[in-house]
């Protein structure tokens, strides 16, 4: 009988199991939002809980007790730092789960775990990329059509008359640019 | 040991299976989009959950 019987095993013999929580803890204090399995993000829950608790206190015997989990040196310094500012005097429930829905592959459930102190902060950073990476995108598409244009101009004209030519095919490019925008 | 008498005919054995059925998933409309989604779940046609943007669609 399994009564009474905290945690889960997550397939895992106890050295695999610590080194994963480990890893997820650290991950998520320096990521502040990681996407997981369901089971794993609340076993990490248990998990990275109490060592956040631990480091609202700095001294040299929290720091060391931290540091044997979070291998990272850089995250230690941050947690005890950054993070607990920004945590202040929330008593527990620092982190938030969100489930997301079955996983192609396996089916296995995702989710994200998130330090709830954090969640807008993540969310500017995911749409900065996005929009850097879209920017990128129709950089990359408008270069392509103005090289497609400028084959097309240089075929029939003579080569003399190829540069200044070109380089109308370009301008003719961002004017079609602006009318898509 | 006891045991069973007679073999279970094919019939017998296939009208027991008639009530092993799926059941569809109940689905309720995304606050954000109007998209059906599973409850208790971010939705995953505009990446909102409890009126909050939890990560962005790719499309």
């Amino acid at each position: 009988m399994r009564h009474r019987v905290k945690g889960r095993k997550l397939k895992r013999t106890s050295e695999h199991r610590l080194a994963t929580l480990r890893n997820l803890a650290t991950s998520l204090l320096k990521h502040k939002k990681i996407k997981t399995t369901l089971a794993k993000a609340k076993e990490l829950r248990t998990f990275v809980e109490p060592i956040i608790t631990k480091a609202k206190v700095d001294s040299v015997a929290n720091r060391r007790y931290v540091a044997a989990d979070i291998k990272d040196k850089e995250v230690v310094k941050e947690l005890f730092t950054s993070i607990v500012n920004k945590i202040g005097e929330r008593p527990g429930g620092y982190t938030r789960i969100i489930k997301l829905g079955q996983r192609k592959g396996d089916g296995a459930e995702l989710a994200y775990i998130e330090l709830v102190d954090y969640s807008d902060v993540v969310k500017e950073k995911s749409t900065k990329k996005k929009t850097e990476n879209k920017t990128k995108a129709e950089e990359q598409k408008a270069e392509e059509v103005k090289t497609e244009e400028e084959v097309k101009k240089a075929e029939p004209q003579s080569e003399v008359n190829q540069e200044p030519k070109a380089e109308a095919g370009e301008q003719t490019s961002s004017e079609e640019k602006k009318e898509e925008n | 040991m006891p045991n069973p008498k007679r073999k279970m005919s094919k019939s017998r054995r296939d009208k027991r299976r008639t009530h092993y059925k799926a059941s569809a998933p109940s689905l309720s409309r995304c606050s954000q989009c109007g998209e059906l989604k599973l409850s208790h779940r971010a939705c995953p046609n505009c990446g909102y959950y409890a009126g909050k943007s939890v990560f962005v669609p790719e499309s």
